[in-house]
């Protein structure tokens, strides 16, 4: 199982996750459904360069601070289910909005790409892009694609499996915040790795309890218990 | 800066533009509006009023989106005069 992966397609609604996930999977896709989650991620397979992809279409969201039950879906799967690359789709046509959700799921997860979907829209409306110094500042892949007419797909692949197999590495930018929050990120973040060690990234869950967040603690909780169950039951 | 041009959303008028300062709203509720791009530093359009005059539609990056007078009132900014 060493050629199998799994990838997690994550963005705004609208975006046209579901229409690249259709294009790569085909009609190959199946509805899957997450213990203790009635909402379900649809998924599917595709195979590149002899290996095996699996991928999840996550809901569309316009943030990950679990608002609401989709951006706790979406946040749960990419933080605790930890797939192996994290597709960011945007749209090219409103990338400001967009990028919102980028820079959170780049404080989350290392391995990211961003595709910049629409991309055929965009430049028929005149708005020019500039991938290069995008991947430059955001220190992971940008790919512009257009999901609907696969444009950008071979160059989206190859850029998966070059990551998959380490050819590739992402270096994420992380938002730096004042000075007070960041004092207090250094304060508590070592704790926090001792605790987690390397399988969350322990600056992002500091931000996340300075900012209170019940449901991912309650989330840890649950997870934790479901884990005893199991040790206890093996 | 001109306090005179001081004004909340929810005072402006069809086709201003209003360059956010600062939102006086917490929880979950001042997320979802950064989410949805009402951030300080951000212009938005008065796009137009409901004949009652609550909820209004502004235009923020790009996409329209409705605000209750709860909210918009506490959404404050300054007028931006048209270039």
């Amino acid at each position: 199982m060493n050629n199998s992966y799994r990838i997690a397609l994550a963005g705004n609604p609208n975006t046209g996750k579901s229409t690249l996930f259709n294009a790569f999977t085909g009609l190959r896709q199946h509805t899957g459904n997450w213990a203790g989650k009635t909402v379900s991620l649809a998924e599917g397979t595709v195979r590149h360069k002899e290996k095996n992809y699996q991928i999840v279409d996550l809901p569309g969201t316009y943030s990950l601070f679990s608002n609401s039950v989709d951006e706790e879906v979406a946040r749960n799967y990419i933080v605790f289910e930890k797939p192996d690359i994290t597709l960011v789709v945007l749209d090219a046509t409103s990338l400001e909005r967009n990028l919102n959700l980028a820079l959170q799921v780049l404080e989350m997860t290392k391995n990211v790409i961003v595709c910049i979907n629409l991309i055929d829209e965009a430049e028929k409306k005149g708005i020019k892009i500039n991938e290069r110094i995008l991947t430059r500042k955001l220190g992971v892949p940008v790919i512009k694609i257009s999901a609907r007419n696969k444009i950008g797909f071979p160059m989206l692949l190859d850029t998966i499996d070059r990551l998959v197999s380490g050819k590739i590495e992402c270096n994420p930018v992380q938002t730096t915040y004042n000075e007070e929050i960041e004092e207090k990120i250094t304060t508590i973040e070592s704790k926090i790795s001792n605790l987690v060690g390397n399988t969350i990234s322990s600056r992002w869950l500091a931000l996340r309890l300075l900012d209170g967040d019940k449901a991912l603690l309650t989330e840890f909780n649950r997870r934790l218990v479901l884990n005893d169950q199991v040790r206890r039951e093996a | 800066m001109d306090e005179s041009n001081k004004i909340s959303l929810f005072q402006g008028k069809k086709g201003n533009l209003i360059k956010i300062s600062s939102i006086s709203l917490e929880g979950v509720m001042r997320r979802r509006l950064l989410d949805l791009g009402f951030v300080p530093g951000a212009i938005v359009e008065v796009i137009k009023k409901s004949p009652l005059g609550d909820p209004i539609a502004f235009r923020v990056s790009q996409t329209t989106i409705a605000l209750r007078k709860e909210e918009s009132m506490k959404i404050e900014g300054e007028l931006v005069n048209h270039e």
